[in-house]
């Protein structure tokens, strides 16, 4: 075969994938649905922010970590300690205000998700302070995973970045500096003992279970926690057991199978199952309890979270956005476990049915979802409508 | 006693603006070179003085309320008069007609970091802009959230700038801003931007707030900005922005189309046209336009800035009020006007930790130029 005839037949075979793509992306039936977009209802001296995460009870109520208030910085010895900036708020099943929870914890900071357990406790995630936090039914601190830097660490060696020095690299790594990273490996993360003391590896917990801005928590039928973790540089799923040890972590940074590219969440299916959101690589993958690979699939846009349902049938809904600001190109989609696409609603923007950034959604309902928006600062209650 | 300066482009008159923009960037001289907050002299001369007065301590705080660097100010339908200011931390207080404190609104939300200006729309909404975390945040009358536009950057993000000062970038993002400064609608409820200090631009959005179109690069020329500050539409959908840095006002149409430059009164801080934001009202439109006394250096240029220019919307000056201080009734560089009606300017001023009402008499001017 000439190169001519080669090219030819890429082109052609590039045609016809693409076209296929379109073709797929088309027959993708709409969901019909509606919203309301003005469920919270807060005192008029409380903002909800940009929600990192919204989660229901069994009882219905709603929780909302949002990023509300003022990110601050605390001068301190050669050092800025960062504190405040989100908050925890519970609401009635109607969207009515019913109290806050965890006001002026240490680890409050970027608001990136929240769940609620199948015991009704509730899970904070938070970007900043690289923690997972539950909070029991009484609103207590049950378990905190992962230690918040000392000073979170962004610059090796400037101000505010500890004493800086060859030592400074491997303490917990700057995010968004690829290059300082101390790799997913367990061993790469010991960094200095527990507590750090502001050498080393001040907010480095036991091998493992440090973590570089997480996303998202799950859970299987034996309580052992999983934790995408995440935006930062680690790109890998961590697993612990039901009190907090750590047991595993799989996953780096790349595109091969068992590779991710930012771990934007994650969520399992009943036989405990891990379909991680792979954002870089638009994708999910799919693992067993122990991280062996199994499968993976696309056609789902840019995840930014995902919800599993827990129905007989499971499916997972995933939200996609494909512009940094939720404006341009946006949907939720409905995937059944084998990647198949079933439908698709929404779109991006500012106005009622549209999502700004969707990047949290509860199914404990099926067809009456709960949507979070980073830019639009609101919760929609989506209702979903019987196709045709 | 009226001159006509710049208003539109015939040949005469963009000769006439050349020779004046060429003044006026010799009258700036080695500050050139300097970023924006260089001030210059008001080119136009002879202009009449329009008698004014303060209202002495018009806005009454009860005990324990303070307001800091006033930089925004704007009065709604019914004559409330909202403050953005800034203190420990940046707040939005509202005030009565009366110029009594009624409450605060916003406090502790996402979008407040460093306050820059209020504005309040045709439907009464308040819409704060805060250039500390480049958001736009649009409040119902009760003070409610309905709508942002920008967004906060990460606080990671946020971090990683420490310990920051920053600088111009002019990314020009659709949905991002640099530091922007202003706001203002046409009667259709499209949102103009004035953007900013680390972005050259005006931007336009619809009324969902969604992108329509931006112009502006750093620069001198038409269509250029050195920090666009303050933004103000008329009745026709004109826009009027004040081109600090440049010492102009440059007008745009609806489409952000290049009109004129009004390039003789100074450095606009702040811009103002009378009228309210709408609906459209039969009142006769006038431009303020601000030379405020600049906050960096207080002492150096009293004696040639803080005076406010009264113009119609052509560019033609009709007189000048006010002067560098701050005494009531001088301005300790002012940041933002109200101009709703136009003989009562509110002026949110940085110096003094003030704001206040102004009373114009027109109809007492004297032939007496100075």
């Amino acid at each position: 075969m000439t190169m001519t005839h080669t090219f030819k037949a890429f082109v052609a075979a590039a045609v016809l994938a693409l076209g296929a793509s379109l073709a797929a992306q088309n027959s993708t039936p709409d969901i019909p649905f509606d919203t309301n977009a003005d469920l919270l209802k807060t005192p008029l001296d409380l903002f909800v922010g940009e929600v990192g995460g919204v989660g229901q009870n069994s009882k219905g109520q709603i929780f909302v970590y949002t990023r509300t208030g003022h990110p601050y910085a605390t001068l301190g010895d050669n050092r800025t300690f960062a504190r405040g900036g989100s908050r925890l708020l519970q609401f009635d099943r109607t969207g009515k205000f019913e109290r806050e929870l965890g006001q002026d914890v240490y680890g409050f900071n970027a608001a990136i998700g929240l769940r609620v357990d199948p015991q009704d406790n509730v899970w904070t995630i938070d970007a900043a302070a690289s923690q997972i936090v539950k909070f029991d039914t009484d609103g207590r601190v049950a378990l905190v995973l992962g230690r918040k830097p000392e000073t979170i660490n962004v610059r090796p060696g400037a101000p505010g970045g500890g004493r800086g020095g060859p030592e400074a690299g491997r303490g917990t790594p700057p995010a968004g500096a690829p290059e300082a990273g101390r790799g997913a490996a367990p061993e790469a993360g010991r960094g200095g003992a527990p507590g750090g003391g502001g050498r080393g590896a001040p907010g480095s917990g036991l091998p493992g279970s440090s973590f570089n801005r997480p996303t998202d928590v799950a859970w299987d039928r034996a309580g052992n926690i999983y934790i995408a973790d995440g935006i930062g540089n680690t790109n890998r799923v961590a697993k612990f057991d039901k009190d907090g040890r750590f047991i595993r972590q799989w996953g780096s940074t790349g595109s091969e199978n068992g590779q991710f590219m930012g771990v934007k969440s994650l969520a399992l299916d009943a036989q405990g199952n891990v379909y991680v959101a792979d954002a870089g690589n638009k994708r999910i993958q799919v693992f067993d309890g122990d991280g062996n690979f199994k499968s993976q699939f696309g056609n789902i846009g840019t995840p930014l979270t995902m919800c599993m349902t827990t129905g007989s049938t499971q499916y997972l809904y995933i939200s996609h956005s494909g512009d940094p600001d939720g404006m341009e190109d946006a949907a939720i989609y409905k995937v059944a476990l084998d990647g198949r696409v079933v439908g698709k609603f929404g779109s991006a923007g500012k106005l009622p049915k549209q999502f700004g950034l969707a990047n949290s959604i509860d199914c404990r309902n099926e067809n009456e979802l709960l949507v979070g928006e980073m830019t639009n600062w609101r919760v929609q209650r989506v209702t979903l409508k019987a196709s045709r | 006693m009226k001159r006509r300066l710049t208003p539109s482009l015939t040949p005469i008159r963009m000769v006439t603006f050349v020779v004046a923009l060429v003044c006026a960037l010799a009258m700036m001289g080695p500050h050139l070179s300097r970023p924006v907050s260089a001030q210059s002299k008001a080119i136009a001369t002879n202009v009449p003085v329009i008698p004014h007065e303060a209202v002495p301590n018009f806005f009454k705080n009860p005990p324990g309320i303070y307001t800091g660097e006033n930089m925004g100010i704007s009065t709604n339908s019914k004559g409330q008069i909202y403050i953005y200011h800034r203190a420990y931390e940046t707040r939005l207080f509202e005030y009565s007609p009366q110029g009594t404190f009624v409450r605060e609104i916003g406090r502790n939300n996402y979008g407040f970091a460093f306050a820059h200006s209020v504005r309040v729309d045709a439907q009464d909404n308040i819409w704060a802009v805060d250039e500390g975390t480049d958001m736009l945040i649009k409040f119902s009358p009760e003070g409610r959230v309905l709508m942002t536009i920008g967004r906060r950057e990460d606080p990671v993000n946020m971090l990683s700038n420490m310990p920051g000062g920053g600088a111009f970038h002019g990314r020009n993002e659709k949905y991002r801003f640099g530091r922007q400064t202003d706001v203002a609608w046409d009667q259709q409820g499209n949102i103009f931007v004035s953007d900013g200090y680390f972005d050259a631009r005006v931007v336009k959005f619809d009324k969902n707030g969604r992108f329509i179109k931006a112009v502006g690069t750093r620069g001198t020329g038409n269509l250029q900005f050195n920090t666009p500050h303050s933004i103000a539409t008329d009745f026709q959908g004109n826009v009027y922005v004040g081109d600090r840095g440049n010492a102009r006002v440059q007008v745009l149409d609806n489409d952000l189309n290049w009109k004129a430059n009004y390039p003789n009164v100074g450095n606009p801080w702040a811009v103002c046209v009378s009228g309210g934001p709408g609906p459209k009202n039969p009142g006769k439109q006038y431009l303020y336009v601000s030379n405020s006394w600049p906050d960096s250096a207080p002492a150096a240029a009293a004696d040639f800035t803080g005076e406010v220019y009264k113009m119609e919307l052509d560019g033609t000056i009709i007189g000048k009020f006010g002067r560098a201080g701050k005494a009531p009734g001088e301005f300790a560089t002012i940041h933002q006007m109200d101009c709703r009606d136009p003989n009562v300017i509110y002026t949110a001023e940085i110096n003094d930790w003030r704001s206040q009402k102004i009373l114009l008499k027109p109809q007492a001017m004297k032939s007496s130029a100075q």
